[in-house]
């Protein structure tokens, strides 16, 4: 097979998938929030807004759901060699995943979509909680997966220097685990924040339901102002925690070639650069940022790729272990410097809070349903900062990707694939582009449920009515 | 037995479960665009498994992904094997699964037509193609020494493999129309009724054919396994009882039908689980594929904790959406009209909440 092909195919896939994961957990815990405003004071706005942004939710959870199948496939259909070998470490996590958290995910969002009268108040938001905690847990063991791709624990190589799995729980103290679990989820409140602001935003310029929008606006805000900065925190200390563990992949964002002794500095853009190009033209060095970024120290040493992959030559055998430098150095700084502009809108609309300009400010609200198309661009630019930053490695230092790739498949059945399933994706991702504008335009519904909630409380015993059915749902 | 053995069983569960739980989706996918005139029937045929469609599909990525930790010589060979079968495959899921959350988002006729029969051919599809693939673990791929498979897409269509496809997508339109019966009132429910019946007489008839293959062709003499007997069993009483119109009996009898179907391919199957029509000395078997025995213990602790809970939930479900739905009395084409349930719910059948058969 060919292996450039399945490297694309997969990367794809995985790119598109996280498009619409991080929606999902930002989502369901905004709309788990909402339900609960409604649930704790019986505001039928906080009611009206949580079905408002369901809506939203139910049309990325489809799309997120079956290209996240794709996946699953793919790795036994294009890197069997690799399932073969670790799968009894990494198939692990991803059966656990699917037992404890897209059960879970799936059957309280069932009910949660059809169980408006069907349930009890209490129980109905109870469903909505479940399905954010699936979609928590489910980040847990994907990213324990993943982190063992990145830095491999908890196993001992056998006979034939296979790794077999000795300590399940390893998997989960795996501190890149720890770090990138924590970036991941709190990248997903900033992505899940950014929508809800950029729609609430789009709604209070034209004055449309000032009173529900204003409060989605200020809780988008208040999320945004919480998880920015912490997850730019902890994505820096990711990075110190990569750089102990897979020094080429913080070598090559900065595009540093040589070893660096201490206070090392950090170049804000450089022109040229790239494998064949060992001296770009770097431009506006911050002093000693790169050795705070690497080692958390001003005078730390920073390892340059020259010498690391000279290192893996005597260690590994001959080869090439420098991966791309030109991606791990731009998608280092585009992820970066959105978040940084993130957290700068973030706190202009902090003031305009303070100073009750909020709905009245013409730019902001303006812009904000533009930057909704940052966090996209983020989150794609931190996985492949990460998955970039691996190669050559499939699993880091046990084995190579080249030697992952599925051998009985013909090149002809990956073009095949490869041409399906960009079809589809761009079919698929036009049409949810277009339904999310679509709906987050729509006013706020006064639906039959809106109304049959507030009319009748629910019977006394808090339980369900026998009344009537809601909508047909389908 | 081995922990190995033990795994092969717990995966056959799950395979199983996924086509009990899933076929009647699969059925209902493909009978709601025949069964349903207009399109406030069509809806409440779709809203029949609106609430469940999505957790029983899970089955099948935890299928899948027990095979992968359980026995990565057996996912890794048979994924790669049946590569452009499970890009179909894939595709048929996507364009089902987006249909139902994406057909009611727009109000236009192509828009909705093309879920419509998206919903439909991949309902098809998806059943047809698992079967295919199962089939073909028991009829035998060319496979090498090295457990990699050797032949091209058309090998994977061998006739046994077709025959299995074939048997898969009928159990689930039985299932299907079982279902339906039990959860319409009325006009639809009269015609879900018909629908059953019809496909019954077919469904012994396929099924028969199936489990003498399976037996008699594949495998040697003539006394039928119990499993394959009660398998059998289940869809001549589903056929039948669909005929005396008693919709739980049906649906129930159905769902041993197809469960014992995908049972009997796990039973015929052990201890191998590939097999390899090159040389037997290069079946892939429970032994030569299974984790080893630290990863199989791990999945032990984690599957008894949580598969207990996962049934409870699930059949939680099935308690809350146990009402049969009726078509809206003001039939207005489209909008919000709300369907009533008549509290008076006429099934009083033995399985009257399919929250008991699962």
């Amino acid at each position: 097979m060919s292996l450039d092909l399945a490297r694309w195919q997969f990367a794809s896939t995985s790119i598109y998938h996280f498009l619409f994961v991080p929606i999902t957990i930002g989502l369901a815990f905004l709309v788990a929030l909402l339900e609960t405003g409604w649930y704790r004071n019986g505001d039928a706005t906080y009611l009206r807004l949580a079905r408002f942004f369901g809506a939203l939710l139910l049309i990325n959870v489809a799309i997120a759901v079956v290209t996240g199948l794709i996946q699953e496939f793919e790795f036994g259909m294009n890197w069997s060699v690799f399932s073969r070998l670790v799968g009894n470490v990494f198939g692990g996590p991803l059966a656990f995943e699917g037992l404890v958290a897209f059960f879970l995910e799936s059957t309280f969002l069932g009910l949660w979509i059809f169980g408006w009268n069907r349930l009890s108040k209490k129980a109905h938001l109870a469903c909505i909680w479940m399905v954010s905690a699936g979609t928590v847990i489910s980040a847990v063991f994907i990213l324990a997966a993943n982190s063992w791709m990145q830095h491999p624990v908890g196993y001992t190589l056998n006979g034939a220097k296979q790794p077999v799995l000795n300590n399940f729980f390893a998997l989960f103290t795996n501190p890149v685990f720890l770090w990138s679990f924590v970036h991941v989820i709190l990248a997903s409140l900033v992505t899940g924040a950014l929508i809800m602001l950029g729609i609430s935003a789009w709604h209070l310029r034209r004055q449309t339901e000032v009173d529900a929008f204003r409060r989605t606006a200020v809780i988008s805000l208040v999320v945004l102002l919480l998880s920015t900065p912490i997850a730019i925190f902890v994505g820096s200390e990711l990075g110190v925690v990569e750089a102990t563990y897979q020094p080429m992949k913080i070598a090559a964002a900065e595009a540093l070639w040589n070893t660096c002794p201490s206070h090392c500095a950090f170049s804000a853009v450089q022109i040229g650069g790239g494998k064949n190009d060992q001296t770009p033209t770097q431009i506006i060095l911050i002093p000693s940022l790169l050795s705070i970024l690497a080692t958390n120290h001003v005078d730390g040493e920073v390892q340059g790729l020259n010498q690391l992959n000279a290192e893996y030559q005597k260690e590994f055998g001959p080869g090439d272990y420098v991966p791309n430098v030109f991606i791990q150095y731009w998608s280092m700084r585009v992820m970066a410097y959105l978040a940084t502009l993130v957290m700068l809108f973030a706190l202009w609309g902090a003031w305009l809070l303070y100073r009750h300009r909020l709905d009245r400010a013409r730019w902001f609200l303006r812009i904000a349903p533009w930057a909704v198309v940052v966090p996209f661009l983020m989150n794609t630019a931190g996985w492949m900062l990460t998955e970039n930053g691996r190669q050559p490695w499939i699993v880091q230092g046990l084995m190579k990707t080249a030697q992952g790739v599925s051998t009985s498949v013909s090149t002809t059945d990956v073009w095949i694939s490869l041409v399906v399933f960009y079809l589809i994706f761009i079919a698929f991702g036009i049409a949810d582009t277009w339904l999310m504008i679509r709906y987050g335009r729509k006013p706020l519904d006064h639906d039959p449920i809106a109304r049959f909630l507030n009319d009748s409380t629910p019977s006394a015993e808090g339980g369900p009515s026998d009344e009537d059915e809601p909508a047909l749902v389908y | 037995m081995t922990l190995g053995d033990f795994w092969f069983i717990i995966a056959a569960i799950f395979w199983v479960g996924f086509f009990v739980l899933e076929g009647f989706d699969f059925g209902v996918g493909m009978l709601h665009a025949v069964l349903g005139r207009n399109d406030v029937e069509r809806r409440v045929l779709i809203n029949a498994i609106g609430p469940v469609w999505d957790g029983n599909e899970v089955w099948l990525i935890v299928a899948g992904a027990v095979l992968f930790a359980a026995f990565p010589g057996w996912y890794a060979t048979m994924f790669s094997a049946l590569y452009l079968a499970l890009v179909l495959t894939l595709v048929a899921l996507i364009v089902r699964g987006l249909s139902f959350e994406w057909q009611r988002k727009f109000d236009d006729p192509r828009w909705r037509s093309f879920w419509r029969w998206g919903l439909t051919v991949a309902s098809a599809f998806i059943p047809f193609l698992l079967g295919l693939a199962l089939g073909d673990l028991l009829h035998g791929l060319p496979i090498n020494s090295q457990h990699e498979y050797t032949g091209g897409f058309w090998q994977l269509l061998t006739p046994f493999g077709l025959w299995s496809g074939v048997t898969f997508v009928v159990l689930s339109l039985l299932s299907g129309a079982t279902f339906l019966s039990l959860k319409t009132t009325g006009e639809l429910h009269e015609r879900a009724q018909q629908a059953a019946t019809a496909i019954g007489v077919v469904a012994v008839v396929v099924t028969f054919g199936f489990m003498t293959w399976v037996h008699v062709g594949l495998s040697s003499g003539f006394v039928p396994e119990p499993l394959e007997a009660v398998a059998l069993l289940g869809v001549v009483v589903a056929a039948w009882a669909a005929r005396e119109r008693a919709d739980g009996w049906a649906f129930m009898a159905a769902c041993v039908g197809i469960g014992g179907t995908v049972g009997s391919l796990f039973n015929e199957l052990f201890p191998r689980v590939m097999i390899s029509s090159t040389n037997t000395a290069y079946n892939l078997t429970v032994h030569n594929t299974a984790s080893p025995p630290y990863s199989l213990k791990v999945m032990t602790v984690m599957a008894a904790i949580f598969l207990p809970i996962v049934l409870v939930y699930q059949a939680w479900t099935y308690r809350v959406f146990r009402r049969r739905l009726s078509v809206p009395k003001d039939d207005p084409d489209d909008g919000p009209a709300p369907a009533t349930a008549p509290a008076t719910a006429r099934d009083g059948g033995p399985a009257a909440t399919p929250a008991e058969s699962t």
